[in-house]
C-alpha cells in the first residue's frame, strides 16, 4: 500500500514536470547519452537506446565492402548457440558466451589478448529449463560495470576494468523454470532485466534494479492485478482509451493468470526525453488455447512504461488469446519523422512481430498507424482492424476454432515468427529497415496438459516447413514502416537468425545460420560481399573503430531454435517437399562452435 | 515414487499374460503397431506427449537439435528400462566442452503416465518403423 501510494506521488510528479524534464536522483545517464551517439564504440547491444543498429561510420562503404577481410579472431570455448554480440567501449572488447555464461574482456591494441575473463558458478541443472538452447544476449555496459544476466537469473555487475564482481543479485528461480538469456539495459541509474521461462507457466516481470548496488527499485509483471502490473486503471491507455481496473485479470479464468507466462526475454528500448521504456511479452500460459478462455491480456503485448516507476503508459495487445505461440518480445525500433500517409510521425515505434505482422505505432501514445505483413506468407490473420487493435483471425487457420486434439495444418508463419529475436536495423539516412527473417509455416496440434512448477507446460505439437511453392527458409528484407511495404527481399536457404547492421556506407551486414556474414546494398539488397566464419551464426553484427579504422565484429556459433532443425532439417507430414533443395539439415552445411570474427579492409 | 513407477512397469512386463518370454521381451522392448504407416493409439499419444515435453530440446521426430542428441540413435542402444531410467532420473553430462542436462521428469504427470507411449513412439521411429512427421492413426477398434 505504501508503495503504491508512492508511486502515485511519483507519477504525478513526472505528469506536472514533463516529459523532458530531469529527475533529481533519477536522471538520464549522461555517460550512457554520450556514448550511444558515438560511432566510434559500440556501447549497447542495439547499437543505441532506440535500438536502431545503424552506424554513421563510412569507411567500409557499398564500392570497397567486397575487400572486407578477416583480421583476427577468437574461439569461446563454448560450443552452444551465441546470440548477441560484441561491446566496444575505448580500447576493449567485450564479449559473452551461452551457459555457462563466460565474459572476456579483450584488449584491441593487442587483438584478442585477454585483459580478464569471468565464469561464473552456476548449477548445471539450469540448462534442462532452458526452452530453447542456453544462449544469452550479452551484457550491457554502464558507470565502469558490465553488467549480466546469467541463465540461473543471477545478475552480476562486473568491474569493467578487473572483471571482479562488484554486487549480483537473484532475479527468479530456477526451480520454477525462471532463467534467463536476455541482454539487460542500463536506463539512468537503473538496470533494466526481464525474464524467460514462457514454456514453463512462469508469471513474467520486467525489474528494475540500481545501477550502484543492485537493489530492487520497481518491478512489473506482464499478467496479474493492476498493483503487480503498475497499471493505472485511469491513466494507461489502450487503443487510446484508460485500460479500466482489473485489465489483465477479468481477460482469464479463475487464477489461470498464476501461471500466465507473458515472458519478458526481449529487447528493452528507451526514449530519454519521454523517458519511457519499451519491450514486448511473450506467450500466455500453455500453449493449448482451449486452457485458457479470454484475451489472457497482457501477453503479445507493447509496454510503455515511465523510467523511474515502472508504471504503464500506454499498452497494446498485437496477438489477443495466442493460439500459435507468437510471442510480442521482439525489439522496439524508435524511429522518428515517419511518413504515414499525409502524416508525420515525430516519435514512432516499429516492431515486426513473431505474428508477421510489422507495426508501426506513435510512441508517445500507442496510437496503431501501420499494421501489415512483412512476409507475404502470414496467413492466420487477413488484417489488423485499425479500429480495434484486433487481427481478424482466419478460422482455417485457428488452433482454438480447430479444437483440442485437432490438427490445424499450413500456418504462416510457424511458432519461431515470421521473425524472431535476432534484431533488424534502421538506416536513418535511408529511413528504412532491414530485417532478418523466418519463411517457415507449420501444423499445430493443441492438447490438455497438466502444470508442474519447473516442468515444460507447452501442450501443443508442431512440426515445420517452408511455405509452400517456397524453397527458402528465411529473408532477409528491407521494410518501409511508413508504408507497410517489403521494398526488397533476398531469399536465404534458411532462417536469418542474425542480428542486422545499417552503415552509412550504404551497406547492411548480416549473418546466416550457414555461417556467412555478408554484405548487401541497402538500396536493392544486391550481395557485395560474404566470408563463410567457422559456424552458422545467430549472433548480431557490429561496427566500431580502433585507431581510426573501421572494424566489423561478430560471433558465429550455431544454435539457440534455430538449432532445433540442426541434426535433421524441419520437418513435417506435408508430402513433396523432400525433394526440394532447402529443406536440407543445417548439420550438412555447419556444426557447432564459438569464434568471434573481426572484419576490416586492407591497410 | 519413482522407483515404484519403474518396477511397476517392469513387473507388468515380466508378469504379462502367457506369451512365450521371448515374445514378451519382444513386446516391451518393441511396444509399438504400424500398419500401412499408420499407428496404433500408444505410439500416436507418445507422438503428442513427446511434442509436449521433449521436443524443445530433442528437436522434431526425435531427431534431435544442436543442443540434445538424436532420440532415434539413442534407442538403437538403450533398453527400455535405460530409457525409463533416464527421463525419470534426468542425466547431466557437464565438463568444460560439454553442457548437456536433461532434467528428471520423475514427478512430472504428463511424462510418467505416458512413459511407455513415448518410448513406443521413439521406438518406432529408431527402428525405421515410422517415418517423420505426425503419424496417422490406424481406426479404433
Amino acid at each position: 500500500m505504501l508503495r503504491r501510494a508512492a508511486l502515485a506521488i511519483a507519477l504525478a510528479v513526472s505528469a506536472t514536470v514533463g516529459a523532458s524534464a530531469v529527475f533529481p536522483g533519477a536522471s538520464a545517464n549522461d555517460e550512457l547519452l554520450r556514448l550511444q551517439k558515438d560511432p566510434n564504440q559500440w556501447a549497447m547491444a542495439n547499437g543505441n537506446y532506440a535500438s536502431w543498429r545503424y552506424s554513421s561510420l563510412n569507411q567500409i562503404t557499398r564500392e570497397n565492402v567486397g575487400q572486407l577481410r578477416p583480421t583476427w579472431q577468437f574461439s569461446t570455448g563454448v560450443l552452444r548457440g551465441h546470440e548477441g554480440g560484441p561491446l566496444v567501449i575505448g580500447d576493449v572488447m567485450f564479449i559473452h558466451t551461452p551457459f555457462p555464461n563466460r565474459v572476456f574482456a579483450l584488449d584491441l591494441n593487442n587483438p584478442g589478448r585477454v585483459i580478464w575473463r569471468y565464469e561464473p558458478t552456476q548449477d548445471p541443472s539450469v540448462i534442462g529449463v532452458m526452452c530453447c538452447d542456453t544462449v544469452n544476449r550479452g551484457p550491457a555496459y554502464a558507470d565502469g560495470k558490465i553488467i549480466l544476466s546469467q541463465a540461473d537469473t543471477t545478475l552480476v555487475a562486473l568491474d569493467a576494468k578487473t572483471g571482479k564482481e562488484v554486487w549480483k543479485i537473484k532475479n527468479g528461480d530456477p526451480a520454477k523454470g525462471e532463467t534467463s538469456t536476455m541482454s539487460p539495459l542500463v536506463v539512468g541509474d537503473k538496470v533494466l532485466v526481464g525474464i524467460s521461462g514462457g514454456e514453463f507457466g512462469v508469471r513474467a516481470h520486467v525489474t528494475a534494479y540500481g545501477l550502484k548496488d543492485g537493489k530492487q527499485i520497481w518491478r512489473a509483471y506482464s499478467v496479474g492485478p493492476d498493483s503487480d502490473i503498475l497499471f493505472d486503471p485511469q491513466k494507461t491507455t489502450d487503443m487510446g482509451k484508460p485500460v479500466g481496473a482489473n485489465s489483465s485479470l477479468k481477460t482469464w479464468e479463475g487464477d489461470q493468470w498464476k501461471i500466465g507466462g507473458g515472458g519478458t526475454w526481449g529487447w528493452i528500448s528507451y526514449d530519454p526525453e519521454l523517458n519511457l521504456v519499451y519491450y514486448g511479452s511473450g506467450n500466455p500460459g500453455t500453449w493449448n488455447p482451449a486452457q485458457r478462455p479470454g484475451d489472457n491480456k497482457w501477453s503479445m503485448t507493447i509496454f510503455a512504461r515511465d523510467a523511474n516507476t515502472g508504471m504503464a503508459r500506454w499498452v497494446y495487445q498485437m496477438t489477443p488469446h495466442d493460439e500459435w505461440d507468437y510471442d510480442g518480445v521482439n525489439e522496439m525500433i524508435l524511429a522518428d519523422n515517419i511518413q504515414v500517409g499525409d502524416k508525420r510521425v515525430a516519435k514512432a515505434l516499429v516492431h515486426m512481430d513473431r505474428n508477421g505482422f510489422a507495426y508501426t505505432l506513435n510512441r508517445e501514445n500507442g496510437d496503431l498507424l501501420v499494421a501489415q505483413k512483412y512476409d507475404p506468407a502470414v496467413n492466420w490473420a487477413s488484417h489488423v482492424d485499425m479500429e480495434t487493435g484486433r487481427p481478424q483471425v482466419v478460422r482455417e487457420f485457428s488452433t482454438a476454432a480447430g479444437g483440442e486434439d485437432t490438427n490445424t495444418q499450413n500456418i504462416c508463419p510457424a511458432a519461431l515468427g515470421s521473425k524472431d529475436q535476432q534484431p533488424a536495423a534502421y538506416s536513418p539516412k535511408t529511413g528504412m529497415f532491414y530485417v532478418p527473417t523466418n519463411h517457415v509455416c507449420m501444423d499445430y496440434e493443441p492438447f490438455r496438459v497438466s502444470y508442474t512448477a519447473g516442468q515444460p507446460y507447452v501442450g501443443a505439437t508442431l512440426s515445420m516447413f517452408p511455405p509452400k511453392g517456397s524453397d527458402n527458409m528465411g529473408n532477409f528484407i528491407a521494410w518501409d514502416a511508413g508504408k507497410g511495404k517489403i521494398l526488397w527481399s533476398k531469399p536465404e536457404r534458411f532462417s536469418v537468425w542474425s542480428g542486422a547492421l545499417a552503415t552509412a556506407g550504404d551497406v547492411v551486414f548480416y549473418g546466416t545460420l550457414e555461417g556467412y556474414l555478408k554484405a548487401v546494398d541497402v538500396k536493392d539488397g544486391k550481395e557485395l560481399f560474404s566470408y563463410r566464419t567457422p559456424s552458422g551464426i545467430i549472433g548480431n553484427v557490429n561496427t566500431f573503430t580502433h585507431k581510426g579504422k573501421q572494424y566489423i565484429a561478430v560471433l558465429s556459433g550455431v544454435g539457440g531454435w534455430a538449432g532445433i532443425g540442426m541434426a535433421a532439417g524441419l520437418g513435417g507430414d506435408s508430402d513433396g517437399l523432400g525433394a526440394v533443395g532447402a529443406y536440407k539439415a543445417l548439420s550438412d552445411y555447419t556444426q557447432l562452435g564459438g569464434v568471434l570474427t573481426v572484419f576490416a579492409l586492407p591497410n | 515414487m519413482k522407483a515404484l513407477l519403474v518396477s511397476t512397469c517392469i513387473l507388468a512386463a515380466l508378469t504379462g499374460p502367457a506369451l512365450a518370454a521371448d515374445d514378451a521381451k519382444d513386446d516391451y522392448e518393441r511396444p509399438y503397431h504400424v500398419e500401412d504407416g499408420k499407428v496404433d493409439q500408444a505410439v500416436y499419444n507418445g507422438y503428442r506427449r513427446y511434442g509436449n515435453s521433449c521436443l524443445q530440446c530433442h528437436g522434431p521426430d526425435g531427431a534431435g537439435s544442436s543442443y540434445a542428441p538424436n532420440l532415434t540413435e539413442s534407442l538403437k542402444h538403450l533398453t527400455h528400462e535405460q530409457f525409463a531410467d533416464t527421463v525419470i532420473n534426468g542425466r547431466q553430462n557437464v565438463t568444460s566442452s560439454q553442457q548437456n542436462v536433461m532434467p528428471s521428469f520423475g514427478h512430472v504427470e504428463d511424462v510418467v503416465t505416458y512413459l511407455d507411449d513415448i518410448y513406443a513412439y521413439l521406438k518406432a521411429r529408431s527402428d525405421g518403423a515410422l517415418g517423420r512427421g505426425r503419424p496417422e492413426r490406424m481406426p479404433r477398434k
